[in-house]
């Protein structure tokens, strides 16, 4: 069984091999890639089970050593958990992919998509499995390094080389406070190996701060979130599912296992958490109402998701730190919500990707109509989006009511009266019903503007559902959103063990889960029978329709004569209000000359809104950093006689400072 | 009383070097301090040397007095240069500074734990002064064939520097030294034969051209 847990490892890189060395033109690349992330999946599903069954956890360590650290793997319940979406997802983001790039093989050799995607599963796989600190930063560069060339794979795009930067600076920044992190980890409990880091105490706040950082950077933490509306529009689409899905959950992952290494946790980790989830959520979301780009949309609506999941953590880690046994709820909640958004925000990047392909356009407001034309499309788009949503009876709902639950029960039965705790838990309470409300009316308006009514422009003309073996990916996960929904029961009792080992001082906290998985189940008879209930509804329908003639035509258009597809309602007219409510946060910008005389003129609107830590933080950054280093180009002047010089003056620091 | 006065032919060779424009005297200069140094670097030793250091020593000599200054009158002769004619900095100043230098490395050898089976510390020193001689003859001089004969003059002074330093250090480290410094006046020559044949001039000035 240890053995098992190398086999996906080394079928993703004979896989990236096979195809390394596959002809450039070969048809079959995408084939090899899906046979190696098949049997990846397939290999990887056992030691998963044995894991997650709780038959112990699995651990190779090879018998050869790095010079730093050792080749150490190690899968523990909170690893396994992980595993699910990257094994599972990978398979299906490149089976849809196989559709998806066959436009692309005039342009660009695809072989080395296949390549970097295969690196990137594997790299995910390695970096959830490393157990030594030297090791998961070798993971992590892989994971990462493979992302941007994925990123940059439409290269002769200008805005794509230029997304391609910015993750490249953002990955790098994030990398940079990791090395930080495991140095001053590794020098606490002196070794790398994962196993001697337990019980970290010393200097536990500043490793909490570096984590925040290091790992936030690959989640997608507000503030550190400006990679994420770039790189993922600028990816293929089956990339920047299988990373908003998967990838950005490694961060997610690095943050629980550095928090679990440690000992004590200290309240104000809590209310970090909590503070940065509800600026995640709620800025994420935000954005996201206002964007009108389809696949920013969607990635800053991860960002969203992330803070949700932060919230959880938070709100768990305040309430174990202070002795509430409600914490645990969040923390499986949070667990819980790293599986469910993987699933549906890929489904959401797929289905966007399709109607980004079949109409040529990612802009919202000229698409329109395109549920006649892609019913399949839409109706896996309307499915994932209530997931996102939280409503019920799909996945959603389940990992945010257990959210809900842990705050209330924080706030309402809270033994010792804790009012900080009340606090925290109000807070939460009430910003994750807002975000659910933002979220609600952000997918209210990618679906009614995309789907709904008639087409603006002339891009939507020839659209049609894609071939089945994109299509199949997508409703192959937009039933494991039902399943997950239907099965909420089922859901929390597989994330109870996970969520004791994390936190390990709990393990008799395991009862209010048991609860919670209680009562899914009743939720879930009722949702059942709801459906039910609509079910007869739509039957009683068609049973009064039977024997009526039904007749379509136009929308009265108020006895206007000319109406086009243009004159309708669009997603900025939709969003205008938030965007007049929350102006100071917003900057937006707005463009309408001309029109106001008597004879009315050719005239246009639009509306831009860009990102503030984008504008007013990291450009200017960037900007002076970029104009303060250029004055170091002195040095450089290419004179070797004062490069010489250069080493002349360390020689002799060097050696008067070893004199005095 | 053998050792100081090699200490002080070699220091006012090195002061010549400084404040000479003839590439051919610098030719000659450095092939006497080569020699002056292996004969300084032989009579500092306390103990009886054994017999593959004297070779290693004679073995220093011919290549460095004989072999690279005949290689280097070769280059000078095929690239007709005879003087250095801009240098970066002046004559006098680059005298001025080397006696700024000679000060620094006596301070510092005063002040470095010597160990104690070093006879006279003044060679030390020298050899410390020769190797910020030639490093500063390549910062200062432009012509391509002047910087050789700095790196030469700093091999010379890290090879005195290794022998009075590292008392009965391994053959294999000497022969190493030895190697170096012919393997890169080799180079160095054939470089500059090269250069002037594609240039027509040996300036490194002209080199700024390739900086990013």
């Amino acid at each position: 069984m240890t053995i098992l847990i190398l086999l996906p490892l080394l079928s993703y890189l004979v896989s990236a091999f096979l195809l390394l060395i596959s002809k450039k033109k070969s048809s079959s690349s995408g084939l090899i890639a899906l046979a190696g992330s098949l049997i990846a999946a397939l290999c990887g599903i056992f030691p998963v089970v044995h894991v997650l069954g709780g038959q112990g956890s699995l651990d190779f360590m090879s018998v050869w050593n790095l010079p730093l650290g050792s080749f150490h793997l190690h899968m523990d319940l909170l690893s396994a958990w992980f595993c699910i979406p990257v094994l599972f997802i990978s398979v299906l983001a490149v089976c849809y992919g196989i559709g998806y790039m066959s436009h692309y093989k005039t342009q660009y050799s695809v072989k080395y998509n296949w390549f970097f995607l295969q690196l990137l599963s594997g790299g995910m796989y390695f970096v959830l499995l490393a157990w030594d600190g030297i090791l998961f930063l070798m993971a992590w560069e892989i994971m990462s390094f493979a992302a941007w060339f994925l990123v940059m794979f439409d290269h002769k795009k200008k805005e794509v080389r230029r997304a391609g930067w910015v993750y490249l600076a953002a990955t790098h920044l994030g990398t940079a406070f990791l090395f930080a992190m495991f140095i001053i980890a590794s020098n606490e409990s002196g070794s790398f190996d994962f196993n001697h880091m337990a019980g970290l105490s010393a200097s536990v706040n500043i490793l909490f701060i570096l984590a925040l950082i290091g790992f936030g950077s690959k989640a997608g933490l507000f503030g550190l979130h400006v990679w994420l509306p770039e790189a993922h529009p600028a990816a293929p689409s089956h990339v920047s599912g299988l990373m908003s899905g998967v990838m950005i959950k490694a961060g997610i992952y690095g943050l629980i296992r550095m928090v679990m290494f440690m000992d004590v946790w200290s309240p104000w980790w809590g209310w970090t958490l909590i503070a940065i989830g509800i600026c995640s959520g709620l800025g994420g979301v935000l954005y996201a109402v206002v964007q009108h780009d389809l696949k920013q949309l969607l990635a800053y609506s991860s960002v969203e998701n992330i803070g949700i999941i932060c919230m959880g953590f938070g709100i768990g880690i305040l309430g174990l730190s202070y002795g509430n046994p409600a914490g645990i709820i969040g923390i499986a909640g949070a667990l819980l919500h790293v599986l469910n958004h993987s699933v549906f925000k890929t489904v959401l990047f797929l289905s966007a990707g399709s109607v980004a392909h079949a109409t040529g356009t990612r802009n919202i407001d000229s698409m329109g109509g395109l549920a006649r034309k892609m019913p399949v499309t839409s109706g896996i788009f309307v499915i994932a989006s209530l997931s996102i949503c939280g409503l019920p009876p799909f996945n959603g709902f389940v990992s945010e009511v257990m959210i809900y639950l842990s705050s209330y029960k924080s706030a309402i039965f809270n033994s010792s009266m804790n009012t900080d705790l009340m606090l925290a838990a109000l807070a939460v309470i009430s910003v994750l019903a807002l975000i659910g409300g933002l979220a609600v009316m952000c997918f209210t308006k990618v679906f009614g503007v995309v789907f709904l009514g008639e087409s603006r422009t002339d891009c939507c003309q020839g659209s049609e559902d894609p071939p089945p073996s994109m299509l199949w990916p997508m409703i192959i996960l937009v039933f494991c959103c039902a399943l997950l929904g239907f099965g909420g029961a089922g859901a929390v009792q597989m994330v109870i063990p996970v969520a004791q080992s994390v936190c390990s001082s709990a393990a008799y906290y395991g009862g209010e889960l048991t609860a919670v998985s209680k009562l899914m189940g009743q939720i879930s008879i009722l949702m059942a029978a709801f459906i039910l209930f609509c079910l007869l509804l739509w039957a009683l329908r068609a049973y009064l329709q039977k024997n009526r003639t039904i007749s379509q035509g136009p929308t009265w258009g108020c006895g206007y004569q000319h109406g086009t597809g243009r004159m309708q309602y669009t997603g900025s007219s939709y969003v205008e209000p938030l965007l007049y409510a929350f102006r100071t946060l917003f900057h937006s910008k707005y463009k309408a000359p001309g029109g106001r005389d008597i004879l009315p003129e050719e005239s246009y609107f639009s509306s831009h809104t860009p990102d503030l830590f984008m504008k007013f933080f990291y450009t200017p950054l960037f900007s002076f950093l970029a104009s303060f280093f250029a004055k170091l180009r002195i040095i450089q002047n290419g004179r070797l006689n004062l490069y010489i010089f250069y080493i002349i003056l360390t020689l002799g620091g060097i050696l008067i400072w070893g004199t005095l | 009383m053998m050792d100081q006065v090699l200490i002080a032919i070699v220091l006012l060779i090195s002061i010549y070097m400084l404040g000479s424009s003839r590439l051919g005297g610098l030719v000659n200069a450095v092939a006497w301090q080569g020699l002056f140094l292996c004969l300084l670097a032989a009579s500092v030793q306390k103990t009886n040397m054994p017999w593959h250091e004297w070779v290693l020593i004679l073995l220093a000599i011919v290549v460095k007095a004989l072999i690279l200054p005949l290689l280097l009158k070769r280059a000078l002769r095929e690239t007709l240069v005879q003087r250095e004619v801009e240098p970066q900095l002046g004559y006098s100043l680059s005298l001025f500074i080397g006696l700024l230098l000679l000060v620094g490395s006596i301070w510092t050898v005063w002040k470095l734990p010597l160990p104690p089976e070093i006879g006279n510390p003044m060679a030390v020193a020298i050899a410390l002064f020769t190797l910020m001689v030639g490093l500063l003859l390549i910062v200062a001089r432009t012509k391509a064939i002047t910087q050789t004969i700095g790196y030469l003059t700093m091999e010379n002074g890290i090879y005195v520097l290794g022998l009075t330093l590292a008392v009965g250090s391994p053959v294999v480290i000497e022969m190493g030294i030895l190697l170096d410094v012919f393997v890169g006046v080799l180079v160095m020559g054939i470089m500059i034969f090269n250069i002037n044949r594609e240039f027509d001039h040996i300036n490194t000035r002209h080199f700024t051209a390739l900086k990013d």
